[in-house]
């Protein structure tokens, strides 16, 4: 996705520098739970998937799920991360929504550790310091007062989600613009998708970030940084960085300190505010999980893992660019891969099909939806009909949208909806009827009265009732009049 | 003072050859529970019906020619922290009060398959925090030899329980002698396998890294065959071993001539051992030597810090594993303005003061900037435990000493220093931080004709030489077994 500057930065604008590091939450899209067989699913009727380990219930124990450890290191993989034995720690704290009161996860040995994500409009590499396996809690709503525990008239405890293997992914302190932040994000979201480690989707909580946010001059040592969490879009992530880093500039330039806090975006108010203090910090007492032995995968696992390593999201984009004879950085490959369309474009651009009116196709009239039933061959044959005349842009739009529910010919369909009427024999016989009927006009146009070629264009449309196609009426007039 | 004692074994000969319906057996052991647990009080619940319908099923199977299993119509207690289906699990605790497990723990599936029938769940020190069961919510359990005393702890109720003739056999959980040291004091045999034998699938977990499941009998035999009944891989244990138990029973006859015996001298030099309770372990060492045994003296340094290095870990493991009683999910729960006082309301209401004092000095222990000096420094003597009882292990096949200092001691006695109740478990908990497999044989009586434990300790998986060891002393036990 591409990412347009719309708002100037903090740090050009003032002469400080902003300093970001993000911690992705994601989850893994596992079949069943971390620790126990219970299924790992979104949207099911509260508490019905769970059963006395994710539950925490006395007595019972983890057993750790072998997809969840094979999907973390092909991302570790993916972002070129050694990958190593690790071993889960226990993080302990008091809340409603987890079971036990300490959270399963991998503290001082994570499993991925020292990779790298290019970004890639700017080529910038980010470090990633871990991405580590832990297990999610489960989802608390506080009703009545603020929808805070604290004022809360009661609250309810959905412990689906609790046991959802989660990555949380942990960057270096490299990224230096909210809009680094957000083409960090969405380049990191393209290769949780390409590697089908997760369904990375914000709006339903599966892909959740955190910022550490800084500010100092540049060459100066690292500010003190503030956490901000509750970053649910790409937006408010971009938003929040802006707003947290001009309330830092604006403390430090009055001559005031920032306080290490973790904070709490507010979406309404555009604004950050302290959620809690360094002071108030829990201890969370970390200390080895006794009840799971040390993960320790084998090479051959290891290996096994690279082999099914597809072609990674910035491989894609320069397969399609060079296919279609665009730059990497082009929208519409970038928007291309992100959707997992680039494949398709590929193929029909190798069946044939014009690569300037795929990529169109692929970025207008396939993104959003998807591709259905669509096939390379047979978006290469719709593209060579509009080539041809055959369609209009607007003709080969409706005939794609039947394409993709149905799979079914573009010949046929643009048949069936009466398009196929203005084949190449029937645009030349009207143009030629329109030349004779317009002699006079006709012999200034090729004389080099250039302006009478919408006088010819606007003609045709009539004669054809606007099922012509303009560009193709515009190249068979120059033909004719041998430009 | 107790009932006659016949051996597990011997009752499930006679059910399986039909000789003796395992109805008739039930109905024995719960009218000698009729009898005596109003002053004992060995129990939590007794599972009468269910006891009753298993033997049924039992009787049945055998009319139709089936083998019911090993230990089929054998009675066993289950200590009050193993998960029963349905059937109230309460740790002695009131935290957990109302609470009934969905589902089994794998030790009780394994011992129906075995064709044991459960007939109670035993008393025991809160959250198996302690060693006299003084500590129950419940009320004590008392020791069958004597009423007055304690019967040891925290399995106190299943070492009773077995002592009592209640039931043929028991099963307790052993985190730092809580298995060996009730059995010394009420005279039965009690085992602690091997960390990872056992699966604690379904046990309520105390300190996870030393917590093992193992059985108590009235013969080295019986603890024998309800070790090979329950022992064995559990996929949903991931700490369980994956190695395949061998038959340790056939290993009993095999007799001690040649094996080596190193005599830990820490152990039998620690803080607070009686002179009679040495004088029997004396004399049963000389007994394995008069059976052919090698017997020396051996040093194994670092297990004076074991007690040390134990009351960290298993304070700071306990701390998280009981979080989970908060009154949000189930058990007890005392209502507040807000969560963070329900919290406290509901902890401080269902928690007893010595599991208080293990979540804070745990809590205290696992403390940013503590980790280091605490935690960290008791995993680094564990693991110097470790090495010592593995240069032992290179010159002899097992180790003995004491199980406890003294014989049962009078109620309230310890109760008022919490230190001079943790001495209790000096002898036993090297094993426990190790991971090593123990047993305690009694071995005649103290000065107070109470009784004396001898234990037998052995390396990781060494479960059939310990049995070989314990099953002579036990042979050469003064008036032999039925002495109590």
């Amino acid at each position: 996705m591409t990412v347009s500057s719309t708002t100037p930065s903090a740090s050009t604008s003032t002469g400080w520098e902003t300093v970001i590091g993000l911690e992705v939450h994601t989850e893994l899209a596992t079949r069943t739970k971390l620790f126990c067989g219970c299924p790992n699913r979104f949207g099911d009727e509260p508490n019905t998937n769970v059963c006395p380990v994710c539950l925490g219930l006395p007595g019972s124990l983890p057993v750790l799920n072998e997809q969840a450890v094979t999907l973390a290191m092909r991302l570790g993989r993916a972002l070129r991360c050694e990958v190593r034995r690790s071993i889960f720690a226990r993080k302990n704290y008091f809340y409603p929504d987890m079971p036990k009161n300490y959270q399963i996860s991998q503290y001082d040995l994570p499993i991925n550790v020292e990779g790298a994500l290019e970004l890639p409009h700017s080529g910038a590499i980010v470090g990633i310091e871990r991405a580590h396996i832990e297990e999610d809690t489960g989802k608390s709503t506080h009703v009545g007062g603020g929808g805070r525990i604290h004022d809360a008239g009661y609250s309810l405890v959905d412990y689906n989600r609790a046991g959802v293997p989660l990555l949380e992914i942990v960057s270096k302190p490299d990224l230096r613009s909210s809009d680094d932040a957000r083409a960090y994000v969405s380049e990191l979201r393209a290769i949780l998708l390409a590697t089908d480690a997760s369904d990375a989707k914000m709006e339903e909580g599966s892909l959740r970030v955190d910022a550490n946010v800084s500010v100092r001059r540049p060459g100066d040592p690292f500010g003190t940084r503030c956490e901000i969490k509750n970053l649910n879009s790409l937006r408010s992530l971009g938003r929040a960085i802006e707003y947290e880093a001009r309330r830092q500039i604006e403390l430090i330039e009055s001559g005031e300190v920032v306080r290490l806090e973790t904070r709490h975006w507010n979406e309404d108010e555009g604004r950050t505010g302290t959620l809690r203090t360094k002071e108030e910090a829990e201890d969370y007492r970390y200390f080895p999980e006794p009840d799971l032995v040390p993960l320790d995968p084998d090479d051959r696992w290891i290996a096994r893992v690279e082999a099914e390593l597809p072609v990674l999201p910035a491989g894609r984009r320069t397969a399609l660019a060079a296919a279609a004879g665009v730059a990497p950085d082009a929208p519409a490959v970038a928007i291309a891969v992100e959707r997992g369309l680039d494949g398709l474009a590929v193929a029909a651009i190798a069946a044939g099909g014009d690569p300037a009116r795929v990529l169109t196709h692929v970025e207008h009239n396939l993104a959003v939806e998807g591709a259905g039933g669509l096939d390379p061959a047979g978006l290469a044959a719709l593209v060579s009909m509009e080539t041809a005349g055959e369609l209009t842009a607007t003709q080969a739009k409706d005939v794609l949208a039947e394409m993709v529910a149905t799979g079914g010919d573009p010949a046929a369909i643009a048949k069936a909806k009466g398009y196929e009427a203005m084949g190449a024999d029937d645009l030349a016989a009207a143009v030629d009827q329109v030349i004779a009927a317009n002699a006079d006009q006709w012999t200034r146009f090729v004389e080099g009265e250039g302006k009478l070629m919408g006088f010819f264009v606007g003609e045709v449309m009539r004669a054809t009732k606007g099922q012509a196609d303009g560009r193709a009426v515009t190249a068979l007039l120059r033909q004719r009049a041998g430009a | 003072m107790t009932a006659p004692a016949q051996s597990a074994l011997d009752i499930a000969a006679e059910v399986r050859s039909g000789e003796r319906p395992a109805g008739d057996v039930v109905d024995e052991h719960l009218a000698a529970i009729e009898a005596r647990e109003h002053e004992i009080h060995a129990f939590n619940l007794v599972l009468a019906d269910q006891a009753r319908e298993a033997a049924v099923a039992i009787d049945r199977r055998v009319a139709a020619g089936e083998d019911p299993g090993p230990l089929a119509g054998v009675p066993v207690a289950l200590k009050d922290n193993i998960c029963t289906e349905g059937i109230p699990t309460t740790c002695s605790s009131r935290i957990l009060e109302g609470w009934r497990p969905p589902y089994a723990a794998t030790v009780v599936e394994r011992l129906a398959e075995a064709g044991a029938i459960v007939i109670g769940k035993t008393n025991l020190d809160e959250f198996a925090m302690g060693s006299s069961t003084e500590n129950s919510a419940f009320g004590p359990t008392r020791n069958p030899h004597d009423t007055t005393r304690v019967p040891g702890g925290s399995s106190g109720g299943s070492a009773a329980a077995v002592a009592a003739g209640f039931a043929g056999l028991a099963l307790g959980s052993d985190t730092g002698g809580s298995i060996r040291q009730p059995a010394a004091l009420c005279g039965v045999v009690g085992m602690k396998p091997t960390y990872g034998r056992v699966s604690r699938y379904g046990l309520v977990a105390f300190a996870s890294s030393l917590d093992q499941i193992g059985p108590l009998s009235r013969s080295v035999a019986d603890a024998a065959a309800l070790y090979e009944a329950i022992a064995g891989h559990d996929p949903r244990d991931t700490t369980s071993i994956p190695e395949r138990v061998g038959d340790v029973s056939a290993a009993l006859a095999e007799g001690v001539a040649g094996l080596r015996v190193g005599v830990v001298t820490e152990l039998c030099e620690a803080e607070g051992i009686q002179a009679d309770v040495l004088a029997r372990v004396r004399q049963a060492i000389d007994a394995l030597e008069h059976a052919g045994a090698k017997v020396e003296d051996v040093s194994v340094p670092a297990v004076v810090y074991g007690l040390t290095a134990y009351y960290l870990i298993n304070p700071a493991e306990a701390s998280s594993n009981l979080a989970r009683y908060d009154g949000v999910r189930y058990g007890l729960r005392v209502d507040a303005p807000t969560t963070g006082e329900m919290y406290d309301r509901t902890r401080t209401a269902g928690f007893g003061a010595e599991v208080e004092r293990r979540i804070m000095l745990g809590t205290y222990a696992l403390s940013a900037g503590y980790y280091d000096a605490f935690y960290g420094k008791a995993q680094r003597v564990r693991t110097l435990i470790i090495r010592d009882l593995d240069a032992a292990y290179e010159r002899f096949d097992v180790l003995v000493g004491p199980t406890a200092p003294s014989t049962a001691f009078p109620f309230g006695a310890k109760t008022a220093d919490p230190l001079t109740m943790y001495l209790n478990d000096v002898c036993t908990i090297p094993s426990n931080l190790s991971g090593h497999p123990a047993i305690s044989v009694p071995f005649g009586a103290g000065d107070d004709g109470l009784p004396v434990g001898v234990q037998v300790m052995a390396p990781a998986l060494g479960e059939a030489t310990m049995f070989r060891a314990a099953a002579a002393i036990e042979a050469a036990a003064p008036g032999g077994r039925d002495d109590a």
